[in-house]
């Protein structure tokens, strides 16, 4: 399952045109809505190769937190850094450098692969749109069924061609938010591989997940998050289950929030 | 200014191609469209005549119900799907993105009257296709601007769990002046002694409203769409 | 400021009681006789509604454009303040032209033209209220486009009542009404400088109560986890 998306983050990265996206820091982000109060000074960051996992109860800020990141959303105070820029200051080329893979997929039902495929890459202004249609689909597994209706798709192939689609200008940093859901063993598996992968090729992946199995290994980072803040940070992956539910108790485990940004 | 009209057009292209795979909400739009024009026919046919002026009134009635029910199907149609959220992402031009909806929701306008006039023509007895060129220009500037200030509240309230009351409260006040130029435009083209000048006159007005709200929408679509 | 709210308070209250002397006084116009009188509430309220509408329009144009909560309030107070002096104008237009002409209302394009401005901004306040979260901005579409569409709604319904024979006659103002008609309208102003000046200071604590709650909040010390 090798890459076949010929432009890394790290080949990217060495033009001297480019944008420098290699460290994104979440200083001290908060967001409310009205009196509800979804994210409290939230800090961590994330490098390059990186995988940080958002794990919590529902509601306990993950898609809030991933929406600002996505700069969909502006945090009512702190900032998120994206290598030298703020969201503000960066405006479009801060949005061409990340991706969002959200949890409804982000596909076009009534289109086929591959013209899901062929849309978002003319309306992010790629070139070669063919060839990375077909390289896309390629690495989706989808090869074969590049003129078949997504509406005709399993969970687990639209997941894999939306990731693709999410991909194709070749992001820096990932964004994803549960996208375990709904997936078999096997895809989950995949996609964990997939991911691993991805941030070897030097990207930044920030995901928001439930499933703490999958997450076990995964994950490089973990930021525990309940009522918006964040009430404990691991800096490996190992023991995500017992450190999640002992962050959720309440009874410490792991370092104090917002000491460990790195 | 390429890299705007080219992200506008695959955006209504795209709409396009949705809309005619599936060809439901134009489906739903016409036949919605002639219930309406049914309805009012009952309230205002008499002895099989219709009162003076019925048939402009009940064209663009129907056009503005209609209107805001294909609006309102196709943003939930991108809401559903999550990808109105895709387009805001990517580092294309917002305003660009509001042009390519709105293009789209002409067309499907478009589509609808073609098949209305002539109904409406039919059915009242009214001589709309006399002055074809004068009814297209009303029918076109009356449908952008009605089209322009719909297609930007219909994307701004896709976020308000409401949306589905909220915009017709929100557009039909604002477009009553398209309302009225479009009504006594039409009315004067059909009327006993075609009055062309006054017909002329709301086609400049409209063409006003048309480029003021325009210009209106591109400029605050992005704050509006950003939180 | 704070000390000449009392001062303005008074000023306004021996204004509005000094209005009926001098409405009294002022020369009966020769066609209504008495019920001409109404005039002297009806039309400074229709031009403070007006110059509400532009208030709002353009503080929501600034809260749009340069995010700053301040001009969210003052929108939202000179919309409030829009749908009170409008429903002054659309119950003293009716009870004059009740008492003048005999109908309650004859779609005089003035009052429609009124009608349809103070709908414009309930819009907004319905939006306000029920749009969930993220409505400042929603809300703040509608009255900028509302601000906006003041002339076409006027230019609009004036040509359409043009065509009707109108029964209404606005009286030209003679001499002996002038002086009480102007002053008639400073009170109007005066009031509604007040009201506002009171409306700003009410929204400016509620934002200060709501920020001492997220503090709160924040720090744990709400007596009850109420969601």
């Amino acid at each position: 399952m090798r890459s076949t998306v010929p432009e890394t983050p790290a080949v990217r990265a060495s033009r001297p045109d480019a944008v420098a996206l290699d460290r994104l820091i979440v200083h001290d982000v908060s967001r409310h809505f009205g009196r509800r109060r979804a994210l409290s000074h939230v800090s961590f960051s994330c490098g390059r190769g990186e995988i940080v996992g958002l794990l919590g109860h529902n509601g306990a800020g993950k898609s809030t937190l991933l929406a600002i990141l996505a700069t969909l959303l502006s945090p009512t105070s702190g900032e998120v850094r994206y290598g030298d820029r703020t969201a503000a200051a960066g405006g479009a080329s801060v949005r061409a450098r990340l991706g969002l893979l959200g949890h409804e997929l982000q596909l076009y039902p009534e289109l086929t692969a591959a013209e899901n495929l062929r849309f978002f890459a003319r309306l992010h202004g790629l070139d070669r749109v063919a060839a990375r249609v077909e390289e896309a689909l390629a690495a989706a597994r989808l090869g074969d069924r590049g003129d078949d209706l997504v509406s005709g798709f399993s969970r687990g192939m639209r997941q894999r061609l939306a990731l693709e689609r999410t991909l194709l200008h070749g992001p820096d940093l990932l964004l994803l938010d549960e996208p375990f859901t709904g997936l078999d063993q096997g895809s989950a598996a995949a996609l964990a591989g997939r991911l691993q992968q991805l941030a070897a090729d030097g990207r930044m992946i920030v995901l928001a997940t439930h499933d703490l199995d999958i997450a076990e290994g995964l994950l490089t980072r973990a930021v525990i998050l309940r009522d918006g803040r964040v009430v404990a940070e691991h800096e490996d992956g190992r023991a995500i289950r017992a450190r999640y539910f002992d962050a959720i108790r309440g009874e410490g485990g792991g370092s104090a929030p917002g000491a460990r940004a790195s | 200014m390429s890299q705007f009209a080219r992200v506008a057009w695959i955006v209504m292209q795209k709409d396009l191609t949705v809309e005619l795979r599936s060809r439901e909400i134009i489906s739903t739009t016409v036949f919605f469209a002639l219930s309406c024009v049914l309805v009012f026919a009952f309230a205002l046919v008499r002895d099989g005549r219709t009162v003076v002026d019925a048939a402009a009134g009940i064209l663009w009635i129907a056009i503005a119900f209609s209107g805001t029910l294909a609006l309102g199907r196709t943003f939930e149609r991108e809401r559903y799907t999550d990808t109105l959220r895709a387009l805001m992402l990517a580092p294309a031009d917002r305003p660009a993105i509001y042009v390519g909806k709105l293009l789209g929701v002409v067309a499907m306008l478009a589509a609808t009257e073609i098949l209305l006039v002539p109904l409406v023509a039919l059915l009242f007895q009214a001589g709309l296709l006399e002055r074809p060129l004068w009814l297209a220009a009303l029918l076109a500037t009356g449908t952008i601007g009605f089209a322009a200030v719909g297609t930007l509240f219909a994307a701004m309230l896709v976020r308000a769990r409401t949306r589905d009351v909220l915009l017709p409260v929100l557009l039909y006040p604002i477009t009553i002046p398209v309302i009225i130029g479009g009504v006594r435009g039409t009315a004067a083209l059909v009327a006993e002694t075609p009055d062309v000048a006054m017909a002329q006159f709301w086609v400049a007005l409209l063409f006003l409203f048309d480029v003021v709200f325009v210009v209106l929408s591109l400029w605050t679509f992005e704050p509006l769409m950003t939180e | 400021m704070r000390r000449l709210y009392p001062v303005g308070l008074a000023v306004a209250a021996a204004m509005f009681a000094a209005a009926p002397l001098l409405i009294d006084r002022a020369p009966t116009e020769s066609t209504m006789g008495l019920v001409q009188k109404i005039f002297y509430f009806h039309v400074p309220a229709a031009m403070t509604m007006f110059l509400s509408t532009f208030v709002s329009g353009i503080a929501s144009g600034v809260f749009l454009f340069r995010g700053k909560q301040a001009a969210d309030r003052v929108a939202l107070a000179a919309a409030e303040l829009t749908v009170v002096f409008g429903a002054m104008v659309l119950v003293t237009g009716p009870v004059w032209a009740r008492k003048a002409w005999g109908v309650w209302w004859q779609w005089d394009a003035r009052l429609t033209s009124s009608l349809l401005l103070w709908m414009i901004f309930v819009a907004y306040l319905l939006v306000r209220r029920y749009g969930g979260p993220g409505s400042e901005k929603l809300s703040a579409a509608v009255s900028l486009f509302g601000m906006a569409n003041v002339p076409f709604v006027y230019v609009s319904v004036n040509v359409w009542r043009t065509l009707h024979p109108k029964t209404s006659v606005v009286p030209t103002l003679s001499p002996g009404m002038r002086g009480t008609f102007w002053f008639c309208v400073a009170a109007f102003l005066l009031l509604y400088a007040l009201m506002m000046a009171a409306r700003l200071r009410l929204g400016k604590q509620q934002a200060e109560v709501e920020q001492l709650y997220l503090e709160l909040d924040e720090r744990g010390d709400l007596p009850s986890r109420a969601s």
